[in-house]
């Protein structure tokens, strides 16, 4: 009799059912399982970008293919550009977690200040990644295309690269290193145009006093996860494609 | 609903990111990148201290790891959850780092073994 009783007791542990076992919003834990997959997809860009330059004898050396500032030096100056688009996107990223923190205070006019800077974050990056496109484009690399695309004598075609390499010369190497990088930036530079069309929108919510009326600010963590994801993948592209 | 409400707001309140802990973290992000850029562009490019190599790529990806970690844990708040939620996010991750060793493995194969052997012109002619 005594182990049957046991049966019928309610259990409350907190998988034991009727209650949330995370105590997170619905939306909140969709966002998360999205932003997992969403890893799923840039982690097989990457990788598929390390297979690729195992595969190949030689490679691009990105001191010498990244040593442009728009509009103030042509060449020889590595790395530095990259460094302010880098610098900014952290900084949006701050600003970002100072919007969640003031909507955890329903300081209304605090999260539409720092949504803003956030806003206006991204768009700078944005920006400066098509500066950086607009310069690749401009010496000859694109999507299937390198500075050597058309040309047939060897040593016109090695001259032609020369300037990307510092061990040997390859023409599939520099046309894998194009393709790739232009693939995974583009998709990357996606995501943070998604987040900004996501940010106004959110903004305008704030705005007009939706999450004040709603009683909490939960969307702007949303949003918020979201944008320091795309902060994430940076941090990782910055790597694989500009320290490496 | 207000129970549950109720919950959220004091988790929210309770252990989340002060203005203070986010400066903080901010800055350890912001010294890292600055590490990183000493090494890349002074050591290795100028002053050609250290060479580049798997030595270096290893020490770019820790530093990177460790970006990553404040980032998840800190910005994207990972670290204040319910621990089932942290290892239901994360264990996944298992798969990408055994696609990561099988697509470097593949990577090293094709480099060694198929690009040593030319392509033969068909001639059209069998002997069947």
């Amino acid at each position: 009799m005594d182990s049957l009783s046991k049966l019928d007791e309610v259990k409350t542990t907190p998988w034991a059912g009727g209650r949330e076992p995370w105590s997170i919003e619905y939306g909140k834990i969709m966002m998360w399982f999205f932003l997992v997959s969403d890893a799923f997809t840039f982690s097989s860009f990457l990788i598929y970008y390390g297979a690729q330059k195992f595969a190949q004898p030689t490679w691009i050396d990105a001191d010498k293919i990244f040593q442009s500032i728009p509009g103030i030096a042509d060449h020889g100056q590595p790395l530095v550009f990259v460094g302010i688009m880098t610098f900014i996107l952290i900084m949006s990223s701050v600003t970002m977690v100072l919007a969640v923190e003031a909507g955890h205070r329903n300081s209304k006019k605090e999260v539409v200040k720092w949504m803003i800077w956030t806003i206006l974050g991204g768009m700078a990056f944005v920006g400066c990644q098509a500066l950086e496109w607009t310069h690749l484009h401009h010496v000859g690399f694109w999507f299937g295309q390198n500075p050597a695309t058309g040309l047939t004598d060897p040593a016109a075609i090695s001259a032609a690269l020369q300037p990307y390499f510092t061990n040997d010369i390859s023409y599939t190497a520099a046309l894998q290193f194009s393709n790739l990088f232009f693939t995974i930036t583009g998709f990357h530079g996606f995501h943070v145009t998604v987040g900004i069309i996501l940010n106004i929108i959110i903004l305008c919510m704030v705005l007009n006093n939706t999450f004040e009326k709603r009683g909490s600010y939960l969307m702007i963590e949303k949003v918020g996860l979201y944008w320091h994801f795309v902060d994430l993948v940076w941090v990782f592209v910055f790597t694989f494609f500009y320290l490496i | 609903m207000a129970h549950h409400e109720h919950t959220l707001d004091a988790h929210a309140h309770g252990e989340g990111m002060g203005v203070k802990r986010i400066w903080q973290v901010f800055g350890i992000l912001l010294a890292i990148t600055a590490v990183e850029f000493l090494v890349a562009l002074g050591f290795v490019h100028h002053w050609h201290i250290v060479a580049k190599g798997p030595a270096l790529y290893a020490f770019y990806v820790v530093l990177t790891l460790i970006k990553a970690y404040y980032i998840v844990a800190f910005f994207m708040h990972l670290k204040f959850e319910k621990k089932s939620f942290i290892i239901c996010c994360s264990i996944v991750f298992i798969f990408i780092i055994y696609f990561i060793v099988l697509m470097l493995i593949e990577g090293g194969y094709l480099l060694n073994h198929l690009q040593e052997h030319p392509v033969y012109k068909n001639s059209g002619t069998s002997h069947h």
